[in-house]
């Protein structure tokens, strides 16, 4: 009885709440808007589900994955070496204040720091004057005018936004992969040192297999929070629609609840999907 | 299984008791203001119902409080559609500030309900432009009061362009040099709403008179395959499309933004902290939005809410509201002697350039209305394909 009491909010949580609100998505679905009516119709029918797959609606989805796929991989290069010193060499007050530099952005407003990184990267802001000032304005202009990832400015470009989602997310990625890395005992790396490995050896055939389940955690958080996130798209880049505001627009704007139903299963089968890999990777030994 | 029952009954008699109250409009519109009721609510448009919170000096609801015995409680909705849901999902509110792409469908859902206009004795002071606009007349009957209205300006960068004001749209529609020898290209932008698919519709209205666009919100599928072809165009042209004020603000500040599709509401700013902005309507003409107050069928408070129909009409809260949104005030007196919006405050903000402006409305697939059902694009297909030109494609 006491079991069943101490089980049952988190399990009303889960299958109730959660649960339930995900199966009424998958239901609306399966629903159509009435295109004279401009009204849902609730029969039964996969005309949604046509719409979904159009050419248009495939590419936000691939420019999110794509966005998403590089932000993770590289959190992954700039955290490592970072969570490895803290984990590793600093001393314990090297380390508090280390932990607590990663951690402090968490603190202010994501807003703010969104909006900030704007400024900077603006046409007219500190990270133009700074290559302007060093004399290689060129370089920046030539980084710009690659195709695709380039633009007019850093704030309007995919180069921008990419730095931004790094910055915002990276804390995610530091955190447990400086976890992973703490469990790994001195012991292994003394032992592969006296048998005569060299450093970097060590690092591939020790320190990288241990770490990464945490490797894998913080790619969990970098992947699936760049894969919902729905400002930085807004406020830096050239304002191409990300699978979050698609489905904002078709939800709030055309009143399009179905459609919007349909689309929230994209990222949803992604993370089913990346979490699958994660697990295989033993990621949730390390949360 | 007992206590379940009651609580069944309970719960039943609960919903019955919600759903007596309020007032029903059926039996046709108040003929006679009663006693004030404790207060009115309003769905408003952030900024647009102001108590000196924001600013000590713009305020016009302290001195209707104190007039009436009503309190003022709003609740701001930041798109057309928020308003639509709130309105339709609930009996709570008494008067929504619905723009002309909401008031349609509110008055076809029966969601809001006629006003006598002989209970407003301001109405006869409001612009006689408004008075019988299609946006809130519907077979001769008034579904509310005009409150404020602006057109979708161009604004223009005065040093790009020499000093000289644009006098086509052209110049964030086609690739081109601008009068500074530079590409427009990476240096305009467009509004991130579907409803920007009418601009390109406005532009190629006069620019292409041969696909016989009468009106910018009725496009049959040839007409609107040309206007998004002009939109893809524009999409090469565009850095960054814009969907908040000051990030536009920004961009003309710090990106080098040449010309926008804009409201005077970013000029005015722009202008205020001297920047080298200035805006126009050029010879195609341009889109506009014109909002109605309008007052919910089974308003809960209609004493106040008329009171305040009445009150939204009076020249200084128009005045001093156009001053404060950057809009134009619909009652003409607002014009003369207000000290927050100067002398030429009506001008500067449009006044005379009712006759160019589409006003905004919803575009449906019988074309308002007037044509058999499916001859007009409808706006959720608006709102698929702009998401996708946007994307690119």
């Amino acid at each position: 009885m006491r079991l069943a009491l101490l089980l049952g909010v988190p399990l009303f949580w889960m299958v109730g709440v959660y649960g339930g609100s995900l199966a009424a998505l998958l239901v609306q679905s399966f629903f159509r808007l009435d295109s004279f009516a401009g009204t849902i119709d609730r029969s039964p029918t996969l005309a949604t589900w046509r719409d979904l797959f159009t050419d248009a609606n495939m590419s936000v989805a691939a420019r999110t994955i794509g966005m998403a796929s590089s932000v993770t991989l590289a959190s992954i290069v700039i955290a490592l070496p970072l969570a490895y010193f803290i984990a590793r060499h600093a001393s314990r007050r090297t380390k508090a204040v280390l932990v607590l530099a990663v951690m402090i952005p968490l603190w202010s407003s994501y807003l703010v720091r969104v909006y900030s990184w704007k400024l900077i990267l603006s046409a007219d802001g500190i990270v133009n004057w700074f290559f302007e000032r060093l004399g290689i304005g060129g370089l920046l202009d030539a980084v710009l005018a690659l195709p695709a990832i380039g633009g007019p400015s850093l704030s309007v470009s995919y180069i921008g936004q990419f730095l931004v989602f790094v910055y915002i997310w990276l804390p995610y990625m530091v955190l447990p992969i400086q976890a992973a890395l703490e469990r790994v005992p001195r012991s292994f790396i003394e032992a592969s040192a006296d048998l005569g490995a060299h450093p970097a050896t060590t690092f591939r055939k020790v320190v990288w297999p241990l770490a990464i389940p945490g490797v894998a955690a913080g790619s969990i958080f970098t992947f699936s929070l760049t894969l919902g996130d729905y400002i930085i798209p807004t406020v830096i880049g050239d304002s191409s629609p990300f699978i979050g505001l698609a489905i904002y627009s078709y939800q709030g704007v055309a009143g399009n609840l179905p459609l919007a139903a349909a689309f929230a299963f994209v990222p949803i089968a992604v993370m089913g999907l990346y979490l699958f890999g994660a697990k295989r990777l033993g990621a949730f030994e390390a949360l | 299984m007992r206590r379940i029952t009651s609580l069944v009954v309970a719960l039943v008699l609960a919903v019955a008791a919600c759903g007596g109250d309020g007032t029903s409009a059926e039996d046709g519109p108040l003929q006679e203001i009663g006693d004030s009721e404790d207060k009115v609510v309003i769905v408003a448009w952030a900024g647009y119902i102001e108590r000196g919170e924001t600013e000590a000096a713009y305020d016009w609801v302290t001195q209707y409080e104190a007039d009436t015995g009503c309190a003022v409680e709003v609740k701001t909705a930041g798109t057309s559609d928020e308003m639509v849901a709130l309105m339709t999902g609930s009996d709570e509110f008494d008067l929504v500030t619905a723009s002309g792409d909401a008031s349609l469908r509110l008055i076809a859902g029966g969601t809001v309900q006629e006003v006598n206009t002989d209970l407003v004795p301001s109405w006869n002071t409001v612009d006689e432009r408004l008075q019988d606009a299609p946006w809130h007349t519907v077979d001769g009957k008034h579904y509310g009061v005009p409150y404020q209205w602006g057109a979708n300006v161009l604004a223009y960068n005065t040093e790009a362009f020499g000093g000289n004001a644009p006098t086509s749209w052209n110049v964030i529609f086609e690739p081109m040099n601008l009068p500074d020898g530079e590409p427009n290209a990476g240096r305009v932008q467009a509004y991130d709403g579907p409803i920007y698919v009418a601009d390109a519709a406005v532009y190629l209205k006069s620019t292409r008179p041969e696909l016989g666009i009468e009106d910018p919100y009725q496009l049959n599928d040839e007409q609107y395959a040309e206007a998004l072809d002009v939109l893809r165009t524009q999409r090469s042209l565009v850095g960054r499309y814009w969907h908040d004020a000051f990030i536009q603000i920004d961009d003309f500040t710090n990106e080098g933004v040449a010309a926008s599709a804009s409201w005077p509401f970013q000029v005015n700013i722009l202008q205020a902290s001297g920047e080298p902005i200035a805006s126009t309507i050029p010879t195609e003409g341009a889109t506009g939005w014109a909002d109605t107050t309008m007052m919910h069928v089974n308003a809960p408070h209609p004493n106040c809410a008329y009171q305040w129909l009445d009150w939204s009409l009076n020249p200084k809260l128009q005045g001093d509201l156009a001053a404060w949104f950057g809009s134009v005030p619909s009652v003409p007196a607002a014009c003369d002697g207000n000290e927050l919006l100067g002398a030429e405050g009506c001008t500067t903000n449009g006044f005379e350039n009712f006759d160019r402006i589409s006003f905004w409305k919803t575009p449906t697939d019988d074309c308002n209305g007037t044509e058999a059902a499916g001859s007009c694009v409808p706006y959720y297909r608006w709102v698929t394909d702009y998401l996708a030109v946007i994307g690119g494609r």
